[in-house]
């Protein structure tokens, strides 16, 4: 037989490694051919690796291939390897040519190379770890293992793609590439140029189709079922018999949460919003509803937790809101902070403190930790040269200037950018510049600019990254960004601003300066914490007993990761540096961007308007987390998911448990006689728990809520094969196992409320309060499944806990949100400046509206008569619209109206 | 043809009693069989190589290491190349390939009927319309023992 191969093509890797096997057996020829040569006469493409087999027919495919010298070794075929092989084939290769794609012939690097398989390199350390084998398919090395190592060599070689967190992938991958056929084979393909030898042959290659638009996945990764073994069923049903003695005593309440030596003390924020700026979905689920879930499940789990936030209020953009509304910059974030408490109200955000970073306390705190910069020879000086408008005698920020664009001539290019050229500009070189706000020349002057020394702190830094990173939660793409920026190398920072509004400079010289936001944001959760009690060194001066968790989007993690510890280190305050560093990706809007000036996406205020409840929200957004990888909010998914995961697996499921109770059962828990399914059941589900822990705790939110789901759907499976109704009505022996089944499920169900509740706070607390799950149950969330509804126990009412969200509903939310505001007025938050009619008159019909719908819910319960109910709906369909009409909601908002 | 109903097709074709119940996974919605002991199994070919077996009908797999190597090959093509395109002259070029590969066989292996044959026939339907079916059948359809079985199940959803 004859291989072809051509230079650089990845597939002669696994295709060499594996013609060892074949070694004996046959006569192997090898020939070069070049990249476009078309080997196999009926393949209209060029294909290589092929194999010309002695009976005149090809094989094209690389895994075919290599399984055929498989083969002729005597090794025999299995679901596994085929499972593998088929996985290497339609979803490892697509995102791995676009890794290669991007890495070798665009030449980029880091997180653009990594994210297109960062999914596909965590689902193979997922099943190394979870089936605890060193190989793919088992205890030896085989057809999979080479297939996929050499598919994934000319990536992974280079240690910057293959991240220390994925543990069970970097031993496997180590493990095969140190064998010997595989390094001949890696040296004879590569020949020692890493991945660059694979340039010749990538570059003839069509662009890999995976690069448009397969990157935004909501989808979630597989469920398995895995194998249990004997003991792990006897452990589970010796948990579950314990019950709720084995629960530890509830901890009171502190007031103030102080960290406990010896005890596990987490300290949680989430990056602080820009004050003027509504948040949109993206923002909250970057940030405050995932430090919420985290926040929620480490107080189930008993560990001392503070979890802060607050809104940064300091800066040039309050400055112009300030102005543009004719209040003072204080007046403004007075404003507006209330907006954004009352939107995180809505969401259920359980902050311990909500603060502000405009209070003295900030000032203290960031001037202190500037003082012992300066002390210790961290800050430096330098002149910078900007516009000054002598008329207004003040320093322009970008924004505050417009004029010529120096590239194009347009008139009126911002200080940054222009709007035309697209080009991007330094404010000084803008011709015939005018200060946006009294319209005069402003002139080029220079003045004095404190920096932070951080090449200088580079090496504490390092030093602390090395001892911190290694075994800790830090998210890739923090990783990532942190390891791109030190490699780049350190630049002095500047750290103060020709402002006002800001935390004064405590320098001689710089007495009308502030400093610039960025250097005491990141101070503002010290000095929020320190408006919360006044031993707020025992959490921020602490490092060894704190574990500090920071919860932020992808953009914000220069400043956390970087920027912040130099200044704390550099401070020598022992002040507490972050543990865990939580970024997301970028949450989009159906199949763009979130837009406020267009109107487009849905912000914090308007989610409460659609009548969606807030823990609906909560769940849909938890489970397209950007984690990991973009994802995409989409209103049809949205009403998918609910209809699927909530209404038909999750609530179907609880309500059928808790309605088999009360109807079967007179209301009370049944006795339970277990038999082996039953027990097999509670291991599954004890598993499936214990994976949620494992996951929480590593702070992968999104994937921890599909436990939940799985659960649920275990439960579902097991009622449904074990039709509790139709034995109820049967013999003595039928009715005990109706009973069982019930009595089970109803258990699971209890168990699922309190897994829940850092997801659906209040769904959770709903199902408890119909199930009566005592108290204790309901605060202490263990890594056992127990039996928290004894035989006896009385449950309450039950109801059913979702709705279906229709069509038309969501089709007639989607148009709203979609950019049919864009010509409206701008909306900066309050609900009342975009209305057409008065807010009373709103209020009133508000009132009216929620009054009728009772009145309707009310008939429907009492199933009144058919024509009456209808009557009464009618009625409130027409309420529902004037209020529509009166808010301006559905029909086109008038253009250019009333600016505020 | 949904992956599922293409799975169930199949146990029948293979004369497998008892139907199993597929999930699906992912937008490209890969099937996914829950097997009673043991893990679960993901994605197409996977899938109905094992109901092959479970039905004791190894041969359709291949007998000798070519053929089996060679039927993997076309299950592989079937779901990357087949699935994975949609646009016209792509569809185009899988199906000039493929009659040109079959210009001088009966069947992809050769000889021998084998799942290759099945799962290649269902993916195609999708794009080739009734008046292009000769093409292909004009080589499957023949009088092969077992075969007949096959072609009638395949044909038969076909024609719905």
């Amino acid at each position: 037989m004859r291989l072809f191969v051509s230079e650089g093509a990845p597939g002669s890797l696994p295709v060499l490694a594996a013609a060892g096997r074949a070694q004996g057996r046959a006569e192997l020829l090898i020939s070069t051919v070049g990249p476009e040569e078309c080997v196999v006469p009926f393949l209209t493409r060029p294909k290589v690796p092929v194999l010309q087999l002695d009976s005149g027919n090809y094989l094209f495919s690389t895994s075919a291939i290599c399984r055929y010298f498989f083969l002729l070794s005597g090794w025999e075929q299995d679901d596994l390897t085929n499972q593998w092989l088929e996985w290497e084939a339609t979803e490892l290769q697509p995102a791995l040519s676009a890794a290669l794609y991007y890495l070798v012939v665009q030449g980029k690097k880091g997180e653009d190379v990594f994210s297109p398989v960062r999914r596909a390199l965590t689902h193979i350390d997922h099943s190394l770890s979870r089936r605890s084998c060193p190989f793919l398919a088992g205890e030896t090395e085989s057809l999979a293992d080479i297939v996929l190592w050499g598919a994934l060599y000319p990536l992974l070689q280079d240690p910057a793609y293959l991240p220390e967190e994925l543990g069970a992938l970097h031993s496997w991958f180590q493990t095969l590439s140190s064998q010997e056929p595989c390094q001949r084979a890696a040296e004879t393909v590569l020949k020692q140029q890493g991945v660059l030898a694979l340039r010749p042959y990538l570059q003839k290659q069509p662009q890999p189709s995976f690069l448009e638009g397969r990157a935004v996945s909501n989808e979630p990764e597989e469920e398995e079922l895995a194998t249990l073994s004997e003991e792990e069923i006897a452990m589970a049903v010796a948990a579950w018999e314990k019950g709720l003695e084995s629960l530890p005593p509830v901890q009171p309440q502190q007031n103030p949460v102080l960290p406990v030596a010896g005890e596990k003390n987490v300290l949680i924020t989430s990056a602080l919003p820009y004050v003027n700026n509504v948040p949109h979905l993206g923002n909250i689920i970057g940030c405050v509803l995932s430090a919420d879930v985290f926040a929620r499940y480490s107080r189930l789990r008993q560990w001392n937790t503070l979890y802060l936030c607050g809104t940064d209020e300091y800066g040039t953009a309050t400055e112009t809101k300030a102005m543009e509304e004719g209040l003072t910059p204080q007046e403004i974030c007075d404003k507006y902070h209330v907006i954004h408490a009352d939107i995180y109200r809505w969401f259920n955000i359980s902050f311990d403190i909500f603060g502000r970073t405009t209070t003295p306390q900030q000032t203290k705190i960031t001037q202190d930790i500037f003082q012992r910069l300066v002390a210790r020879g961290f800050v430096l000086q330098d002149t910078v040269e900007q516009l000054r408008c002598e008329h207004c005698a003040r320093f322009l920020a970008d924004r505050f200037v417009e004029g010529m664009c120096p590239f194009c001539g347009y008139e009126e290019a911002r200080g940054d950018q222009c709007d035309k050229c697209g080009k991007l500009i330094n404010a000084i070189e803008l011709k015939k510049p005018q200060c946006k706000v009294c319209r005069s020349c402003p002139v080029v002057k220079s003045s004095r600019h404190l920096f932070l020394d951080l090449p200088k702190l580079g090496k504490p830094l390092e030093e602390w990254l090395e001892k911190t990173l290694p075994g800790s939660d830090w998210t890739p793409n923090a990783r990532f960004i942190i390891r791109s920026w030190l490699r780049d190398g350190l630049k002095p920072r500047c750290i103060t601003r020709d402002l006002k509004w800001g935390t004064p400079v405590p320098l001689e010289g710089f007495e009308d300066k502030v400093f610039y936001v960025w250097f005491d944001a990141t101070i503002g959760y010290l000095s929020i914490t320190a408006n919360y009690t006044d031993q707020w060194e025992k959490w921020w001066k602490n490092p060894e007993q704190v574990s500090l968790y920071q919860f932020m989007a992808k953009d914000n993690v220069p400043f956390h990761g970087l920027v912040f510890p130099c200044s704390a280190l550099g401070a020598e305050d022992n002040y507490t540096l972050v543990s865990h560093l939580i970024a997301t990706e970028y949450l989009n809007y159906e199949d763009g961007k979130f837009s406020k000036s267009r109107g487009v996406g849905v912000f914090g205020d308007m989610a409460q308007d659609t009548g969606i409840p807030a823990d609906i929200w909560r769940f849909y957004l938890l489970y397209i987390r950007p984690e990991g990888q973009d994802s995409a909010f989409s209103w049809t998914d949205m009403l998918l998911k609910n209809n699927s995961e909530l209404l038909n697996n999750l609530g179907n499921f609880i309500n059928r448990a808790g309605m088999f109770v009360s109807k079967f059962f007179g209301g009370f828990v049944p006795e339970m006689v277990l038999t082996s399914d039953d027990r097999r059941l509670l291991a599954h589900v004890t598993l499936e728990l214990q994976h949620y822990h494992q996951l929480l705790e590593k702070v992968r939110i999104r994937d921890a809520l599909r436990s939940i789901l799985t659960i649920s759907r275990h439960g579902n499976q097991y009622i449904q094969v074990n039709e509790p109704w139709k034995r109820i009505k049967g013999s003595e022996a039928d009715r005990q196992r109706a009973g069982t089944v019930t009595g089970l499920a109803v258990n699971i169900a209890a168990l699922l409320s309190i897994m829940l509740q850092p997801y659906m706070p209040t769904v959770s607390a709903t199902i408890q309060a119909q199930l009566q799950l005592p108290p204790p149950a309901c605060s202490i969330l263990l890594t056992n499944f127990l039996c928290t509804l004894p035989a006896g126990h009385q449950i309450g009412t039950v109801s059913p806990l979702f709705q279906k969200l229709e069509n038309d509903q969501i089709e007639s939310l989607r148009q709203r949100f979609s950019g049919g505001q864009a010509k409206a007025p701008p909306k900066p938050a309050a609900v009342e400046t975009m209305t057409t009619a008065g807010p009373q008159q709103i209020q009133v019909l508000m009132d009216e509206v929620t009054k009728q719908g009772n009145t309707v819910r009310e008939l429907k319960a009492q199933k009144a008569d058919k024509n009456q109910v209808a009557a009464e709906v009618a009625k409130l369909l027409d309420l529902k619209k004037q209020l529509a009409l009166a808010e301006g909601k559905p029909l086109e908002t008038p253009k250019g109206k009333k600016k505020k | 043809m949904a992956a599922a109903a293409e799975l169930t097709l199949l146990e029948k074709c293979l004369g497998l009693s008892k139907g199993n119940k597929y999930s699906a996974q992912g937008e490209r919605q890969i099937p996914v069989l829950q097997t009673n002991n043991g893990p679960s199994l993901t994605g197409l070919t996977t899938i109905a190589a094992h109901l092959v077996q479970q039905a004791n009908k190894e041969y359709l797999l291949g007998s000798t290491a070519e053929e089996k190597a060679v039927v993997q090959q076309w299950l592989e093509y079937r779901v990357t190349q087949v699935d994975g395109h949609s646009s016209k002259d792509d569809i185009r070029t899988v199906l000039k390939d493929l009659n040109s590969y079959l210009e001088d066989k009966v069947y992809l292996t050769g000889y021998n009927f084998t799942l290759a044959d099945i799962l290649l026939y269902y993916g195609l339907h999708r794009f080739i319309g009734m008046s292009h079916l000769p093409v292909l059948l004009h080589n499957t359809a023949s009088p092969q023992q077992d075969s007949l079985d096959f072609l009638t199940g395949a044909k038969a959803e076909a024609a719905r």
